[in-house]
């Protein structure tokens, strides 16, 4: 008896899928339920955050920053401010320095837990997404006491930082840092150590350091193929050579080691926090900054490593207040380039799992 | 009034059938009742669960949030896809919930039996009936046009036909230990000497039966029909208004009723000493429910091959074996 033949169909994924974290779409062939083709169709987002910026003063292109990775505002603030004061050699206040670093690695923690959420959901499980949420809320909570805002966080200036903390807010950051932990424990056990959660992560979406680094991938994609590489260590900015923390590698490069990455991750993120609370020293918070920045005529290129990956900020400049030309490294975007080989062969529930795991913002994959 | 309602034994004249209506309306308003108030319990447990509240606003304590839900549901405008096969589309739901119904017919739900029938045949016509639900889902997902829909239906099929095998395996376990495929007799089996409910000497049988009763129900974590965040929705992604709600309807009526057939054939059913038999028999449906929702608030989804690999490589060869070990136990016992 030869083979049944069967006829391939095509479906999109998206834009208006629950699981496309956004408005992405992947129009894919499938075979039944295995996927032959996959095409992700990206731009529906698109805000034209790097035109604009380019008839806008330096200090206004931060809070379109905020936008782009909504979920990592405190990191891409840090970014742009990052690379305009290198790009204008300027000095920022130790204790500015400091609220930065804690500021982002909180942000850091909550953009894991929010993938840690929905990655579950994506699986089919409601309740660890609850409880990931309400550990978010309490950090959004302490971004709210400091900028006003729940998501997107405007806090971070050319020269330092908006505000010095609130009254009782570093010591609240302190008293966290140990809960944060304890819940850490609580999802490990309900998360982590589920068979089905393991039968449906494990071994699928693999690939190898190779792969990765052909493709431009970078952040938690790259390391959890177990290649070391994260610029917080191997390209030290801002203080973050004073801390002591570990960079999370994987070794198999697939969905588990990915969402293992994510987990470990938020400890070190509780390790960074916890020394910068304890050695961050008073002082002012802002630096003596002109009122008009004008970057030097040239070309710059900054990166810091985003909760994603390395998000770079190129600017080229005449000399004036607004940049000539403004381009992101997203991450977001870069990460996505493989997935049409991660998806073919696979099926239609894998789509989702593999999907999840790369952890795109679509903020950031179409800024 | 238990006399009222006995039609066994006697001439199907019209007193009869006006007395059988009657018993169905009954028994439709007392499932309602049931069905409103399991979605009413799941969501209060489900919420405890992820330190949420739950319905507490419509009535005391929420307790007619359900009900204003349906009422929703139902006034909703009753929306048919353009290119759906309109004729199959209208009616799917219903051929989904009329099986579910229609097994309620043999669940005892106390010691007189009221409302349900005595039937000899009451395990298989419940294995026999249940599946006809599979027809209502897979021409939902057909008929709406839709490719979510579509493998969401083919999906059901599959999973639903494959664990259709174990359930009715598992059960057999118990029919032989008690000799009857009569549920009120293998109740009377179970209260007989040496008073041991059979989830004691069935006991791998019921974890095939529990097993298979979630997949059965598609419930979590083998909720792949409807699996929303692959398929948005399934089978039912194109349905709305009261259509949905009849599908909706189906599955907790099962949930219902496949708890109460775990309960009548593993705990004893109705049986327990001090309380009424049909407070035994809520009670013991009850930690059913609670134990599938309690599922849900636990476990991610199961992927589809996963979910079929489990039921023809572990599910089955188990239950045959404790078919084996059944036989040879009831031949030592006599």
């Amino acid at each position: 008896m030869g083979e049944i033949r069967t006829e391939e169909m095509l479906m999109n994924i998206g834009p208006q899928h629950p699981s496309t974290h956004g408005v992405l779409r992947v129009v894919v062939k499938v075979d039944g339920e295995i996927i032959t083709e996959a095409d992700p169709v990206v731009g529906y987002l698109h805000r034209g955050t790097e035109k604009l910026a380019e008839d806008l003063q330096y200090t206004q292109i931060i809070p379109y920053t905020d936008r782009m990775d909504y979920l990592s505002s405190m990191v891409n603030n840090h970014a742009i401010v990052n690379a305009v004061e290198k790009a204008m050699d300027l000095e920022i206040p130790e204790r500015a320095e400091y609220m930065r670093i804690i500021v982002v690695e909180l942000n850091r923690l909550v953009s894991h837990l929010v993938f840690l959420g929905t990655y579950l959901l994506d699986l089919g499980a409601m309740t660890p997404f609850l409880y990931a949420f309400a550990d978010r809320e309490q950090v959004v909570d302490f971004f709210n006491r400091l900028c006003g805002a729940r998501l997107t966080y405007n806090y971070m200036r050319v020269g330092g930082v908006k505000w010095d903390a609130p009254e009782g807010w570093l010591d609240d950051v302190r008293k966290f840092v140990p809960y944060m932990r304890s819940q850490m424990d609580m999802f490990h056990e309900l998360v982590t150590g589920n068979e089905i959660f393991l039968q449906r992560v494990k071994g699928i979406g693999k690939f190898d350091a190779d792969t990765a680094l052909n493709y431009a991938m970078s952040g938690i994609n790259l390391r959890a193929t177990g290649f070391n590489w994260d610029l917080r260590k191997n390209k030290p900015y801002s203080i973050y050579d004073r801390f002591d923390f570990n960079v999370i590698v994987g070794e198999n490069g697939d969905c588990f080691d990915r969402y293992m990455c994510h987990m470990n991750e938020i400890l070190e993120s509780l390790k960074i926090v916890e020394q910068a609370l304890e050695q961050i020293p008073e002082g002012p918070v802002m630096g003596k900054v002109p009122k008009i920045l004008r970057v030097p005529a040239g070309e710059y290129y900054s990166a810091v490593e985003g909760t994603r990956g390395e998000l770079g900020v190129y600017i080229v400049s005449e000399g004036k207040d607004k940049p000539y030309r403004l381009k992101f490294r997203r991450p977001s975007f870069v990460n996505l380039q493989l997935l049409p080989e991660m998806l073919k062969g696979q099926s239609m529930a894998n789509l989702i799992a593999i999907l999840g795991a790369v952890d795109i913002v679509l903020g950031e994959v179409d800024a | 009034m238990a006399d009222f309602f006995s039609w066994v034994d006697k001439p199907l004249d019209t007193h009869a059938v006006l007395n059988m209506i009657i018993g169905a309306v009954v028994v439709l308003a007392f499932i309602l009742g049931v069905v409103t108030y399991s979605i009413y319990f799941q969501r209060k447990l489900i919420g405890w669960m992820q330190w949420r509240i739950g319905p507490n606003r419509v009535g005391p304590l929420g307790l007619l949030q359900t009900i204003a839900d349906v009422l929703k549901l139902l006034i909703k405008e009753d929306v048919v896809p353009e290119k759906a096969d309109r004729p199959i589309f209208l009616i799917a739901p219903m051929l989904a919930f009329f099986p579910s119904f229609m097994v309620l017919a043999v669940i005892p739900f106390s010691a007189n039996h009221v409302f349900t029938a005595y039937s000899n045949v009451g395990v298989l016509y419940y294995i026999a009936l249940s599946a006809m639900t599979i027809i209502g889902v897979v021409l939902g997902g057909w008929a709406s046009n839709n490719k979510y829909s579509l493998i969401g239906g083919m999906r059901s099929a599959a999973q639903m036909i494959s664990y259709e095998v174990p359930l009715a395996m598992s059960v057999l376990g118990v029919v032989l230990m008690a000799g009857s495929m009569n549920l009120v007799k293998i109740v009377e089996a179970q209260i007989a000497f040496p008073y041991v409910w059979y989830i004691v000497p069935q006991f791998l049988g019921f974890c095939v039966f529990i097993i298979s009763a979630t997949a059965e129900l598609s419930r979590t974590p083998f909720d792949l029909p409807e699996a929303e965040s692959e398929l948005v929705s399934g089978y039912n992604t194109e349905y709305s208004g009261f259509r949905f709600a009849f599908f909706y309807l189906a599955e907790y009526v099962y949930l219902f009723a496949m708890s109460g057939l775990g309960a009548t054939l593993y705990f004893g059913g109705w049986s327990g000493p001090f309380l009424s038999g049909w407070i035994w028999f809520a009670l013991k449906v009850t930690c059913f429910i609670f134990f599938f929702f309690w599922l849900q608030a636990t476990m991610p989804r199961i992927r589809t091959d996963q979910l079929l690999t489990f039921a023809w490589k572990v599910l089955i060869p188990l239950s045959i074996v404790n078919l084996v070990l059944t036989a040879v136990l009831k031949y030592l016992l006599h």
